[in-house]
């Protein structure tokens, strides 16, 4: 990174460090400032203002296409891959500009898992799904025990553990999820994005997900986007809704309203999230 | 109500049929030539046949006997020596097209890559030779530089399909663990594509195998035992079918139909097999 400015460094070591010294506080991850983003001439979000904390669970919610995915892939710069992508605005990862001069994506994303909607393991054996990743990083030292702990931290190894060996493919909808999200875990990242990781799931297997989050908060920071509003409610310690809006650019998501879970399905203080989840439209 | 239709009706649907049965007739008649080409190959070339004329080495000029042993070993020199160099570099113009490539430089190579493809192969053939055998002695290198240009382009159009039925949810698991995008090639989608890339190879082989025009000037002149070594000309099928079936006489044209035939059943079983084993991966790749 150019400019003189550095991220936190985000070894290994560091995890056990940072539980000690800052759980009590929730120092911003994420600062998020009037981020436009879309593909080509299309908007898909607009004048969005958000910050993110650290060790919380952030949901997003809102109607289809408000943008949710979109934006949740700004946070890791996946949408980098899309040729025709555009954003204006900042965004800011512990101070630094996620877009600046000389920002890696590469070096982004391994600092800011993601796991996707559809569970999309890579035809290897189970073991491997998971030591990939620190392999293509040089994270070899003490692999196993590495392999070991993001399964169990996924809360899979139970399963798993007599048949490291055997094709991820081999395994159920759920249990793929869950190695999606041990093999995103295995390098350590600080930010762990989740973009509708349940809605392919039954709800045992989404159950499972969803108290696997719990577990997860307490060593990173969770932004999950969700159509499923009761999802948000259960996990979620603070909520952003976008919903739709439209001028002479066409449709785009906005932001409508970002504040601690409870208080926006209880007490919203906007008409357009009170109307979506009382189920009035959405 | 009159549902039998007026005469311009009639009119229209003899119009069909006689369409339909002449696209029909074409379609038989692909079917024919190759039953053709097959039959009458098999018929003259299967009298010659035998163990021996496989193992032994060319006959004397005017003499009975002797086999087909170094254009075997030749041929599969060749081929083996063109497959190295193609495979390796139609791989990475086909990760270049499909992952790497912005659209415009993209279209921009892929149109090289088909001319090639229709690029005549007694072109290629002077080109080697102009290149590489011109002043030297004839040699087997300078032949399979002109089979992996034949090579080159088949390889390359197979790997880029396969590579694009890996699906996209697998490059971005890679890409969103912090992988550069050669890693993921490299890691995940070469791995995925494998299975297609060996079939695409093996259909580029086969078609390899029978290109006459290539070895004409580089390796053409050539000894009557099993050669190793590709500095040297190798003895090989094609041209040795042309001069077998060149001659005056008649025991050599003998050996013409059976080599032809060795040449075919190689290639239709090699053709067969890659393509049966390509149409299942299609579908497990979905």
């Amino acid at each position: 990174m150019s400019q003189g400015v550095t991220m936190p460094p985000m070894r290994p070591v560091d995890v056990a460090v940072r539980q000690e010294t800052e759980s009590q506080t929730h120092e911003t991850v994420f600062d998020i400032q009037g981020l436009q983003a879309g593909y080509g001439s299309n908007v898909a979000i607009k004048g969005v203002d958000l910050e993110i904390y650290r060790n919380v669970i952030t949901a997003v919610i809102g109607p289809s296409g408000c943008g949710k995915s979109t934006f949740i892939r700004c946070l890791n710069r996946m949408n980098d891959e899309v040729p025709s992508f555009r954003h204006e605005g900042t965004i800011l990862y512990h101070g630094v500009d996620l877009y600046g001069d000389g920002v890696e994506p590469v070096e982004v994303r391994r600092r800011i898992g993601m796991v996707f909607q559809k569970a999309n393991p890579f035809p290897k054996t189970i073991y491997d799904n998971v030591a990939w990743a620190p392999r293509v990083l040089g994270l070899k030292k003490d692999l196993d025990e590495r392999v070991e702990k993001a399964l169990q931290s996924a809360a899979l190894w139970d399963e798993v553990k007599d048949r490291l060996k055997r094709s991820a493919l081999s395994l159920s909808g759920g249990q793929q999820q869950r190695l999606c999200i041990a093999r995103a875990i295995a390098i350590e990242p600080e930010v762990l994005l989740l973009d509708e990781p349940a809605s392919a799931l039954d709800p045992i297997a989404t159950q499972r997900i969803e108290e696997l989050m719990q577990s997860l908060k307490q060593d990173y920071t969770i932004v999950i986007v969700t159509h499923n509003m009761q999802q948000a409610a259960r996990v979620a310690d603070r909520t952003a809704f976008f919903s739709i809006d439209s001028d002479e650019d066409g449709r785009y998501g906005v932001l409508v309203e970002y504040d601690e879970t409870p208080k926006i399905f209880t007490a919203p203080s906007d008409r357009r999230t009170e109307d979506y989840v009382t189920g009035r439209f959405g | 109500m009159n549902l039998q239709g007026d005469r311009r009706l009639r009119r229209r649907r003899i119009v069909n049929r006689l369409a339909e049965g002449s696209a029909t007739v074409a379609a038989l008649l692909a079917v024919l030539v190759l039953g053709i080409v097959v039959w009458s190959i098999a018929k003259r070339g299967a009298g010659e046949l035998s163990w021996g004329f496989l193992t032994k080495d060319l006959p004397l000029f005017g003499q009975p006997g002797g086999g087909i042993a170094p254009l075997l070993v030749g041929s599969a020199l060749l081929v083996g020596i063109a497959t190295a160099i193609a495979l390796p570099v139609a791989v990475l113009i086909a990760v270049f097209l499909e992952e790497f490539a912005s659209p415009r430089v993209g279209a921009a190579i892929q149109l090289c890559v088909d001319l090639l493809n229709g690029l005549p192969s007694i072109i290629i053939g002077v080109f080697v030779f102009g290149l590489l055998v011109y002043g030297h002695p004839q040699n087997g290198w300078a032949g399979s530089v002109g089979l992996s240009i034949v090579m080159l382009p088949l390889v390359t159009r197979a790997t880029q399909e396969v590579l694009r039925l890996v699906p996209t949810s697998q490059r971005e698991g890679a890409l969103a663990l912090g992988a550069s995008r050669w890693r993921t090639v490299l890691g995940i989608t070469l791995p995925s594509a494998a299975g297609g890339i060996l079939t695409g190879t093996v259909l580029a082989v086969a078609r390899a195998v029978g290109e006459t025009a290539p070895l004409l000037f580089a390796t053409s002149i050539f000894g009557r035992t099993i050669e190793w070594n590709p500095g040297h000309a190798l003895p090989n099928l094609p041209v040795q079918i042309f001069i077998w079936s060149e001659s005056d006489l008649p025991e050599d044209h003998a050996r013409a139909w059976a080599s032809a035939l060795v040449l075919l059943i190689f290639v239709l079983v090699t053709s067969l097999t890659a393509r049966l084993v390509l149409a299942r991966t299609r579908r497990r790749m979905g």
